[in-house]
């Protein structure tokens, strides 16, 4: 890229980033050639829902915290299940969590695919959006089309709705889709799966900037399954834990800045959550092809440039796609779909990975069966300060960059990560002053 | 003529609602074509000055500065359609309305003076004339291609204005409250969404709001006698449309 030569001191400011979920702005303040100040401001308005939900029903959550976010809604109805399974002391059949792994798959499906294809891949062709990267190369949009619409296909047949899935309950599902159903995808799943090996193959060969990070990777970890729907939370760090001591360990700050709690480890640390962590601590667990498709693709084992997370989002729709091919040729649907759950006192915690990282939910319970307290870490409010991280460390190393191309830069910074505001607000306008 | 300008505006919300733009995957570049996308931060960087033909908005209005920005794009747009419960009920976010919000703040923030929002979560009409509403929780998509392929064409939009009942009969469900004895909101509850609750066994919820002239009492009285628990039957009311069922818990 030509770079322009500019003034030693200016503001960026951007006010609405675009192509992220949510409301948010950035701004950046450089005076005399020196960073001074990166702010990663969240406006989006606060909605309460660890308010409202104090006093609800034990059966609530699946449904009610669905809403926090439209792009990720089974994220947070798995989380909440787990947790209030995990404080009633039921653990539901494997044939049910093995569903509920599908389901999930649709929604990583559909939110890295929208993510990849329309958000961030116009970043790297100088686009504004999809449909301008549609006009020079239309196959790849459709390819990408397609694949987010079988990711939706699968949350309808199994979730009965793709946006705020209907047949989620605590203990299981409403009903279980037939064998027939889920088998009626297989052959465009397939289709799909092919689309989604040239799609790491498409993006690998995009320009990355060279950029590393050292800040701790935190996501779940299973024995043997890639990550989604459960597990303990582990961490570059070296430790392993459950997700009820991964929260005694995380401290929420309120910053003035912010509708979003800033999350750190130990209440100092910055780390990150989502495909990178995922990718870093799981990569022996990726499954068959999206392990042939890494190794393909050039990208590093230890990769911690976060703007080669396309790639790694790419590769994990590779995973989502023969993760649920997998599990449909194994079906047998549950009977019954559910487990019966009694509401008791008592605490609960539950932890799955969303598309943007690992989420928890921790319920406290009555007797009667309504919530006394509820507390939701969702992944964005955990990786909002090693985005600052990020932002200080891409604009340290392009001061020579004009403001157009220094504000370009910092936006996708920011989209690296697809940050979703709705989630956290419980975000992006980028401003850089110098 | 040249092609008509289409903008999104986003409130207090979820996203799910615009999401449903980008859901329309087999229509999406159709939709680009025929339209120009004039503001829509989800989906692009691109930014052109109003005045709108269409304006889709998104979300309740729960800050003074949001109430003073819906204005502005009243100002500036032909069409205004509200889209979802948010921007037509207030959506979930409404029940603060029934609530102490300074006691919602501090439940929720360390610093309650950093945050700033009303009292209230209202729907967009509360604030200005709107043309046309969609309900849902979230809005069908087809019924939002339908809309806005419409309002384009200057006739009346095709969306189904009876109830979940009629459509669950039409879908072939078997009726969940005779024959399982669930509590479900379909009778009172607006068309849109196909029945899909019923159609996997559970009772409707409500997400689409009440229709017209629903006799939600009737509804309640029966479900009662069902052996529903009033308690539940209020928060079954008192959730995604809170503030258009507001007798039915109020009481």
């Amino acid at each position: 890229m030509e770079k322009k030569k500019m003034a030693t001191s200016c503001d960026i400011d951007v006010h609405g980033i675009a192509r992220i979920e949510g409301e948010g702005a950035l701004h950046v303040h450089i005076d005399d050639g020196e960073l001074k100040n990166v702010e990663l401001e969240i406006f989006e308005p606060p909605r309460f829902f660890e308010a409202f939900l104090r006093g609800r029903g034990f059966e609530e959550p699946p449904d009610i915290t669905a809403r926090i976010c439209g792009i990720c809604p089974v994220a947070y109805q798995m989380s909440a299940c787990l947790a209030i399974e995990d404080a009633c002391s039921v653990q539901v059949r494997d044939e049910i969590q093995t569903l509920r792994r599908l389901l999930y798959c649709g929604e990583w499906i559909q939110s890295h695919v929208l993510h990849v294809f329309l958000l961030h891949a116009p970043d790297f062709f100088g686009l504004e959006d999809a449909v301008e990267l549609a006009k020079i190369n239309k196959s790849a949009v459709e390819r990408g089309l397609f694949m987010k619409k079988m990711g939706n296909k699968l949350m309808e047949v199994v979730g009965g709705r793709a946006i705020h899935p209907v047949n989620v309950r605590v203990g299981g599902f409403y009903s279980a889709p037939s064998k027939g159903d889920l088998q009626d995808l297989v052959e465009d799943l397939k289709k799909a799966l092919d689309y989604a090996i040239w799609a790491v193959e498409w993006v690998a060969a995009f320009d990355f900037p060279d950029i590393n990070t050292s800040y701790p990777l935190v996501s779940l970890v299973h024995d043997t399954l890639y990550p989604i729907d459960y597990g303990t939370v582990a961490s570059t760090e070296g430790f392993n834990v459950s997700p009820k001591e991964f929260l005694d360990r995380i401290v929420e700050e309120h910053v003035a800045r912010s509708s979003a709690l800033h999350a750190k480890l130990d209440g100092e640390t910055p780390y990150l959550t989502g495909p990178m962590a995922r990718f870093n601590l799981n990569y022996d667990r990726l499954t068959p092809i999206a392990k042939q498709c890494a190794e393909a693709s050039g990208i590093e084992r230890d990769c911690r440039n976060p703007f080669k997370t396309i790639i790694m989002r790419s590769l994990e729709v590779v995973v989502a796609f023969e993760e649920a091919l997998r599990i449909i040729d194994n079906y047998v649907a549950p009977d019954p779909s559910y487990e019966q759950v009694l509401p008791r006192s008592g605490i609960g915690y539950g932890a799955t990975e969303a598309p943007r990282g690992t989420i928890v939910h921790r319920y406290e319970l009555g007797k009667d069966g309504l919530i006394k307290e509820a507390q939701i870490v969702p992944p964005t409010s955990q990786n909002q300060a090693a985005i600052e991280e990020d932002l200080k460390n891409v604009i340290a190393n392009n001061m020579d960059l004009d403001q157009e191309q220094l504000t370009n830069y910092c936006e996708t910074a920011v989209r690296n990560h697809d940050p979703c505001i709705s989630c956290s607000a419980h975000f992006l306008d980028v401003d850089i002053k110098r | 003529m040249g092609k008509a300008k289409l903008a999104v505006w986003k409130f207090a919300s979820c996203d799910g609602c615009q999401l449903s733009i980008l859901d329309c995957e087999d229509e999406l570049l159709a939709i680009a074509d025929a339209v120009e996308i004039a503001n829509f931060t989800e989906m692009t960087r691109k930014v052109i000055d109003g005045p709108y033909d269409i304006s889709l908005v998104e979300g309740s209005i729960t800050t003074a500065d949001d109430a003073q920005r819906i204005v502005e794009i009243r100002k500036n747009s032909a069409v205004i359609v509200a889209i979802g419960a948010c921007a037509t009920a207030g959506g979930i976010q409404a029940l603060r309305n029934y609530a102490d919000i300074d006691e919602y703040v501090s439940a929720v923030y360390a610093h309650p003076e950093y945050i700033s929002t009303l009292a209230t979560s209202r729907s967009i009409s509360d604030f200005i004339k709107v043309d046309l509403e969609l309900h849902g929780c979230p809005v069908n998509k087809e019924h939002l291609i339908e809309l806005v392929a419409a309002s384009l064409a200057g006739r009346k939009p095709r969306i189904p204005q009876y109830s979940v009942c009629e459509e669950c009969k039409l879908r072939g469900n078997v009726c969940v409250v005779v024959a399982e004895n669930m509590p479900c909101l379909g009778p009172v509850t607006s068309a849109g969404c196909g029945a899909l609750c019923p159609a996997v066994k559970r009772g409707c919820y409500g997400c689409f709001g009440p229709m017209q002239k629903a006799n939600t009492t009737s509804l309640a009285i029966r479900l009662k006698e069902n052996g529903a628990d009033e308690d539940k039957l209020h928060r079954m009311f008192k959730t995604f449309n809170a503030t258009k069922f507001e007798k039915e818990f109020s009481s």
